[in-house]
């Protein structure tokens, strides 16, 4: 774009030279995207589909080379499962966690294993073709070793990105993405830490540990697995780490212990050699004696002892406290502790910094997955779960490919001009949208508390779109006015449905997505009762689940919350929002009933509930009514609910059939009107049987 | 004897007892002489008198009494006099003298008892003390154990007891219980006490109270056992007693097999609750165990029914065993499940209670049960859910499937949901359409479920569920836009045969198009053909018609004739091209319209209008394209077809452009029985038929009544119009302007989760449908409100970012502990 500006300009050929041969020193690209692991793939695949100009950057000759060496003992814990029992390709989403999202549905992980807990090769196999299908552009063997900023007026964020490879090539990026995961295996720094063996290089071979004693430092997946991978050969495993075991059956947070990894807990808590030790590894000191064995002992002691001894006679904890839980010597000490974000590439322009204690392994973010530090520099894929760590999926395929499709709306609207995707539906069919979503949208069920779908209330004038306009001719009869429409703009008439929207970006909503807010809305998000999980915590108590309608707003398995306001919430009330709140207070709240089954469809339990609640927010009445009903509301009332509004009156109205309106009659909610006749000398409404409807219908015939 | 004379009064008294109290008239007492007196005693005649001497006014409150007494002692048959002793004559039963003064009863002119005036210190002493030396036999008088004992030893086998205790003879209590002895003496052994002694013996709680037993002696089977006993729970009034009694009366256990909705007996005439015990045959004997051991504990206290499952036509909850019915009415019965007989009786009593103490507070705490389905589509479809539909004749359609049927055949799809209501009401017309269909049409009926196919359904645009489509080899899909119903979508799908409009090759082909038979098998469905008429050389406004007929495919039938002799038809029908021609074969009719624009959506409107009637017959079908004119429905309520006369009267009313302002129709009662209950809101009962009415829908909503004496004629009906435009007339009615709000409240969650967290900061926020009112009260004030309000706001947010750094400390301070 500056390009064009310049040769326009009556500056002349030399800055127009100028400039031609700085472009053709570093290519331009609207979207440069770092990594083709699985965000990077997932992000390539909507900006080709969206027609973007982009290009991905992978250092290594395919995609997902992660995948290629991780885990070391290749099995993968994501779940591939293959049948649900239904053919909703949307729903079986929420029980697939290695698929990316596409159009093509050959591109589903479920054609490429037939493991619950499948291979890691298989995620090589199926990002390559994913790659490899789409046509995605990806520059393989191009390792960015460097990103820098260069301010430019005209750049779409006053500046572009500039990434150099390891030839010294360098490309302009407007809108950089970065999505290399957390490449760097997590130290722990201490004295003795050069004699610990990593993940990334340990063997796998559990021959290599037949009678040793081994020391596993860090208490994640990693950890378990490998621990896992040598139970039956060690004398015996001891882990150590500085917080206690988490459950991810208990948290419900797929990045803690897996149950498919916990066999270390079992042996242990069934009283075999193995077991788990809690300790803060800063205070730790490993020694190794003259034998090649490790022992453990406090840095302190080295500190106070000049370290310059012979190792045998380091002072040792049990010197002084003879039952010390680590007094033995190991023959391994092997750390497990994960991977943080690799800093290093980025320059300090970028002010691309790490976040509080909590989250120090990933890149400063907002909940819009763009950098605190610069605009236009997003981050996708695992890199980018300090916005829900230990909450939801953010951090994973089965979370992140959701994330990724967000920020491509977001960007799709900010650079683009494209709105953020949206249905509008008259107000009779939000009963029903919700139910639709919330029964097999999967990124509200895989992105739980972090992504919500978004309604937002209209009132348009419900003018009868059909009617032939007045005839001008003629004086105009005074009894005549148009009323029936009237009642349409109290209350909302339509609505726009937007999918999948990043929670916490609600107060921004109207600039992110170019869609109005002004008449209220509602949220629906997916959530866990709020005390229910946890570390620790007994997931498995007695009444877990609840049974009635009334007592919806204690459900404990996730089930869907749908959150009315009446206006945008502000930033301040979304920051300032009172604790485990995951919004500020809303107008009112209603908790769709937890189901077994995870299927929200039941008439009553769910249903009627939800309509309620919407009704009693929107303040109107949303039954559905048989178009006999709406043809009395118009003899006998001035005003029509708004199903007989916008179905009857186009003339769509749903006709009875003869089952059905019995049925009406013996719940008393239709009345059965041919044989009023009789009954209308008697005092009562109350419906006949349907012997005698028959019966007084054949009567008036024969007095016809 | 004289049992059978005060049988009969007992009848009487009986049908008095409920009115005795309210009735405030004041009999007026009658004084005689004495002569006067005993000359009036009847034979068999109970008869009260008080005899005093004249002018002595110091015992007027006696006097005043005895008064009050007349009317109740009337009411069992008994007269009451004041007899004064003149000098003249002297009667033994003056006294000497003046505080010696007191009160006789007899019976004919024979003396039963004498009282002293301080034994009647009241109306009620009065009343007891006269009822109980009446019904001397009838109530025994007993004082100790053995008495009670050797009664109730005779009484066995043959009849029941009442039994009651009172602290004093002449109280209230005593009072109601000889009332209720007078009526009931002659059924049941009635014995008395005052001795507090006995109460105790017979093991009684609360003795400072009067206490009624019913002794049930005549079920005893073994002469050495007791007869079982039931106590009075309730104050002893003459109404209580009679309840109780009843419900004593009342058998034990009743077997029903009907819908306990529908069951009534005396106890919920009573204002007692029935009990049904579910059974079933397998667990007959028990089951009737246990419900004659609840009846036994709950009698008089509730009714008991064994409800026989089996035999039921109603459906009842599974798991239900015992169904609830209050005595008030229109309260839906209630399911319950109990594991022992003991809680059904603590049950009852509770609700009792409840009942009692709570009556105010009950409308509030109880609401309307949010979990009763009040939408009609929703509980008919959900009612109707085990039906078999004969799904077999529709294919069903997968993602898989769907491309390949659609592309190879023609093929009509239904798009719904299985959980969507709307969606599965009018699944069952489809299948009508396909019952009526089978083995007739080439048309492929199939149907996709989207709540399996989400995808399918999003690619074919349907954004609104159910949805219909029609996909033809070569054309573009066509969506369905009419009525969900059985015959509006047989019509589409049968005019959708023809690719519309057809093109009329020669005059001849037209006159039958015309005539109705060129698709003569058609017109079962549709009434009307058109047929646009253009010189060869009208080429862009024949395109036009063309694309405009097309689009109306399946909805009306159309031709198209641009032939070089079109204006032998334009000549012959009087029209200038380029015109339409309407025809109605079955009324011989063919009209022209001239086409003034022929822009498609000109041409739309024109035949839209022109398919409209002058005077149609308004059924729930066509009434919308009506509405559309928005003109006031001058409407015939009508018992079968229209009068020819009143649609004679109309259409020359037409004829002189004099009904411009209004619609006129009529709506048969027959065919649209629904007009019965519009009649019905506007008049109350049934008015005479026809009812000529003038309902103004689009505007104020008021509904006039054509004079019922005036005769339908040109004049009448012109000049009624004319009183009406000018309000001359008043509105028999006026439609409710009422908005359609929520039928009910929903669950107030989050109240709920404000009262499950007490220190929540923000309860004080304003509930969901209050702030509104809030808001706009705000905007009255002035600006201080809202600076009054902006530090409730921070303070708020203070509260909650302490609250945070509570959270986190503590969780830090849970860190350090861990290590």
């Amino acid at each position: 774009m500056g390009l064009v500006a310049a040769h326009r300009g009556p500056a002349g050929l030399l800055l127009a030279l100028a400039l031609h041969l700085a472009l053709c020193a570093r290519p331009h690209r609207d979207y440069c995207v770092l990594g083709a692991g699985p965000a990077g793939l997932q992000m390539a695949a909507f900006l080709q589909q969206a027609g973007r100009d982009y290009a991905v950057f992978e250092r290594e000759s395919a995609p997902g080379s992660f995948f290629t060496r991780y885990p070391r003992h290749r099995k993968l814990i994501s779940i591939n499962k293959r049948h649900t029992g239904k053919a909703n390709p949307e729903f079986n989403l929420r029980h697939d966690w290695n698929s990316l999202l596409s159009h093509d549905p050959r591109l589903l992980f479920r054609h490429y294993s037939q493991a619950y807990f499948p291979d890691a090769g298989d995620m090589v196999r199926y990002l390559r073709d994913f790659a490899h299908h789409l046509g995605l552009h990806v520059l393989y063997n191009t390792n960015i070793t460097h990103v820098t900023l260069d301010k430019d007026p005209q750049a779409w964020n006053g500046h572009y990105f500039i990434l150099t490879d390891q030839k010294g090539q360098a490309y302009q990026c407007s809108i950089l993405l970065v999505a290399t995961g957390l490449s760097v295996p997590k130290l722990v720094d201490f004295p003795g830490s050069e004699h610990l063996e990593g993940y990334e290089s340990v063997s796998v071979d559990p021959e290599d540990f037949v009678g040793q004693n081994v020391l596993i430092l860090g208490r994640g997946n990693s950890a378990f697995e490998t621990a896992e991978n040598i139970l039956g050969v060690t004398n015996f495993v001891h882990m150590l780490s500085r917080s206690r075991v988490r459950l991810s059956w208990a948290t419900h947070y797929v990045g803690d212990i897996r149950a498919i990894n916990n066999g270390l807990l079992d042996t242990y808590q069934l009283k075999s050699l193995d077991g788990l030790l809690e300790s803060d590894l800063e205070y730790l000191a490993l020694v190794k004696d003259s034998k090649g064995k490790f022992h453990i002992t406090l840095k302190y002691f080295l500190e106070e002892n000049n370290s310059s001894q012979n190792a045998d006679s380091i002072p040792l904890p049990q010197d002084d406290n003879d039952n010390f839980a680590m007094r033995v010597a190991y023959d391994r000490v092997i750390r497990c502790l994960g991977w943080k974000f690799d800093f290093s590439i980025f320059n300090q322009s970028l002010r691309l910094s790490s976040g509080n204690e909590f989250s120090k392994k990933y890149p400063l973010i907002k909940a819009s997955y763009e950098s605190k530090g610069s605009r236009g520099l997003f981050v996708l894929g695992t890199a980018s779960h300090s916005v829900d760590y230990r909450k939801s999926a953010g951090g994973f395929i089965h979370g992140f490919r959701y994330t990724v499709r967000a920020v491509h709306r977001l960007l799709e609207h900010r650079y683009h001009g494209i709105t953020w995707p949206s249905m509008e539906h008259p107000i009779t069919q939000l009963t029903s949208s919700i139910i639709r979503r919330v029964n097999e949208a999967s990124g509200l069920y895989q992105m739980f508390g972090v992504l919500a779908d978004i309604i937002l209330l209209k009132k348009v004038s419900c003018l009868y779109p059909h009617w032939p306009a007045k005839p001008s001719s003629g004086p105009r009869p005074s009894l005549l006015f148009l009323n029936l429409e009237h009642s349409c703009l109290r209350n909302a008439t339509a609505f726009e449905y937007l999918e999948e929207f990043p929670m916490q970006m609600l107060a921004q909503l109207e600039t992110l997505t170019g869609r109005m807010a002004h008449h209220g809305l509602f949220v629906i998000s997916m959530e866990y009762g709020r005390n229910f999980s946890g570390p620790e915590k007994d997931v498995f108590f007695y009444d877990r689940s609840v049974g009635h309608t009334e007592d919806a707003w204690r459900s404990n398995f996730l089930h869907p919350v749908i959150y009315y306001y009446r206006h945008l919430p502000t930033e301040q009330e979304v920051r300032f929002r009172a604790a485990h709140w995951p919004l500020p207070r809303p107008a009112a709240i209603h908790h769709i009933l937890e189901d077994f089954l995870t299927d929200w469809t039941a008439p009553v339990g769910h249903i009627l509930p939800l309509r309620r609640f919407l009704e009693n927010c929107l303040d109107t009445d949303l039954r559905s009514f048989y178009a006999e009903s709406c043809f009395l509301f118009i003899f006998t009332r001035q005003k029509l609910p708004p199903f007989c509004q916008h179905g009857y009156l186009h003339m769509q109205g749903l006709a009875s059939t003869e089952s059905l309106q019995q049925h009406g009659v013996e719940s008393r909610l239709l009345k059965s009107y041919a044989a009023m006749e009789d009954s209308s000398q008697g005092p009562g409404d109350h419906p006949l049987a349907p012997e005698s409807l028959t019966q007084s219908l054949d009567s008036n015939k024969e007095e016809l | 004897m004289m049992s059978s004379t005060c049988g009969l009064v007992r009848v009487e008294g009986l049908l008095l007892l409920m009115s005795i109290f309210s009735k405030l008239t004041e009999a007026s007492l009658s004084e005689l002489s004495p002569q006067q007196y005993f000359s009036t005693l009847q034979p068999g005649k109970a008869s009260l008198a008080y005899f005093c001497q004249t002018d002595s006014p110091s015992n007027s409150i006696f006097l005043e009494e005895l008064k009050e007494a007349i009317r109740p002692l009337q009411d069992y048959g008994i007269s009451v006099a004041k007899v004064n002793c003149v000098k003249e004559e002297t009667s033994r039963y003056c006294g000497k003298e003046e505080d010696l003064m007191k009160a006789y009863l007899f019976r004919g002119n024979i003396l039963l008892r004498e009282f002293p005036t301080d034994t009647l210190f009241d109306v009620n002493a009065i009343v007891a003390h006269v009822l109980f030396a009446l019904l001397f036999n009838e109530v025994k008088y007993i004082t100790t154990l053995e008495d009670l004992q050797s009664i109730e030893n005779t009484l066995k086998r043959k009849a029941n007891m009442v039994f009651s205790y009172v602290k004093a003879i002449g109280t209230p209590e005593h009072r109601a219980v000889m009332e209720a002895a007078f009526v009931y003496g002659t059924t049941y052994q009635f014995a008395l006490t005052t001795e507090i002694t006995l109460l105790e013996n017979i093991g009684s709680e609360n003795i400072e109270h009067a206490h009624l037993y019913f002794f049930h002696c005549k079920l005893v089977l073994d002469l050495t056992e007791h007869c079982r006993r039931t106590l009075m729970e309730h104050p002893l009034t003459t109404l209580n007693i009679h309840i109780f009694v009843k419900m004593m009366e009342a058998p034990l256990l009743t077997e029903v097999a009907e819908d306990p909705q529908q069951v009534s007996t005396a106890h919920l005439q009573l204002g007692l609750p029935l009990v049904f015990i579910i059974s079933q045959q397998a667990t007959y004997k028990a089951d009737r165990t246990t419900a004659e051991w609840v009846a036994w504990r709950l009698l008089g206290k509730a009714g008991v029914l064994l409800l026989l499952r089996d035999s039921l036509e109603v459906s009842i909850p599974e798991r239900a065993n015992v169904v609830f019915k209050r005595a008030e009415k229109d309260v839906p019965v209630e399911f319950l499940v109990f594991d022992d007989a003991d809680s059904i009786v603590s049950h009852v009593k509770n609700n009792m209670y409840f009942e009692e103490t709570q009556e105010d507070e009950n409308e509030d705490m109880e609401g309307p049960d949010l979990d009763i389905q009040d939408d009609e589509v929703a509980e008919t479809v959900y009612r109707d859910r085990k039906r078999h539909l004969p799904l077999e004749l529709t294919v069903e359609l997968t993602a898989e499937t769907f491309n390949v049927t659609v592309m190879t055949s023609d093929s009509i799809v239904l798009f719904y949901a299985g959980w969507h209501a709307v969606s599965m009401a009018f699944l069952q017309s489809y299948i009508d359409v396909a019952i009526k269909l089978k083995g007739m049409s080439t048309l492929l009926l199939t149907r996709i479920n989207c709540a399996d196919w989400s995808d399918v359904c999003t690619k074919q645009n349907v954004t609104a569920l159910p949805a219909v489509k029609m996909y033809k080899a070569g054309e573009s899909p066509v969506s369905y836009a009419g009525m969900l119903g059985t015959k509006e979508l047989l019509k589409f799908i049968q005019l959708n045969r023809i690719s519309w409009p057809v093109n009329i090759a020669s005059i001849q082909e037209a006159e039958k198009y015309l005539s109705g038979e060129l698709y003569k098998d058609l017109f079962t469905y549709a009434s009307v053909s058109v047929l646009g008429l253009f010189s060869p050389s009208m080429t862009t406004a024949k395109e036009d018609f063309v694309e405009a007929g097309n689009s109306l495919k399946g909805y009306v039938i159309t031709g198209v004739y641009s032939e070089n002799d079109v204006w032998r038809l334009s000549n012959k029908y009087t029209a200038t091209l380029p015109a339409l021609l309407l025809a109605r074969p079955k009324e011989g009719k063919v009209e022209s319209v001239p086409l003034a624009s022929t822009q498609v959506q000109d041409v739309l409107r024109i035949i839209a209008s022109a398919l409209l009637e002058t005077f149609p017959e308004i059924t729930v079908e066509n009434l919308p394209a009506y509405l559309k004119l928005q003109k006031p429905l001058l409407l015939w309520f009508s018992d079968g077809n229209i009068n020819p006369q009143y649609r004679h009267t109309v259409l020359t009313l037409v004829k002189w452009k004099q009904l411009e302002s209004v619609m006129p129709c009529w709506l048969n009662l027959n065919s649209t029985p629904v007009g019965r209950e519009i009649l019905k809101t506007y008049f109350g009962p049934l008015p005479p038929l026809p009812q000529l009415l003038l309902v103004n829908l689009h505007s104020g909503g008021q509904v006039y009544a054509f004079p019922s004496n005036q005769s339908v004629t040109e004049h009448n009906l012109l000049s009624w119009l004319k009183k009406l435009e000018v309000g001359l007339q008043n509105p028999i009615t006026i439609l409710s302007a009422q908005e359609w709000r929520p039928p009910l409240p929903a669950y107030d969650f989050l109240s709920m989760i404000d009262a499950a967290v007490p220190q929540h900061p923000s309860s004080k926020v304003p509930e969901c449908p209050k702030e509104t009112e809030v808001q706009s009260n705000e905007q009255q004030q002035e600006d201080k409100s809202t600076t009054r309000r902006q530090p409730i706001e921070t303070l708020r947010i203070k509260h909650w970012n302490r609250n945070n750094v509570l959270k986190e400390t503590e969780k830090s301070f849970q860190h350090e502990k861990e290590l």
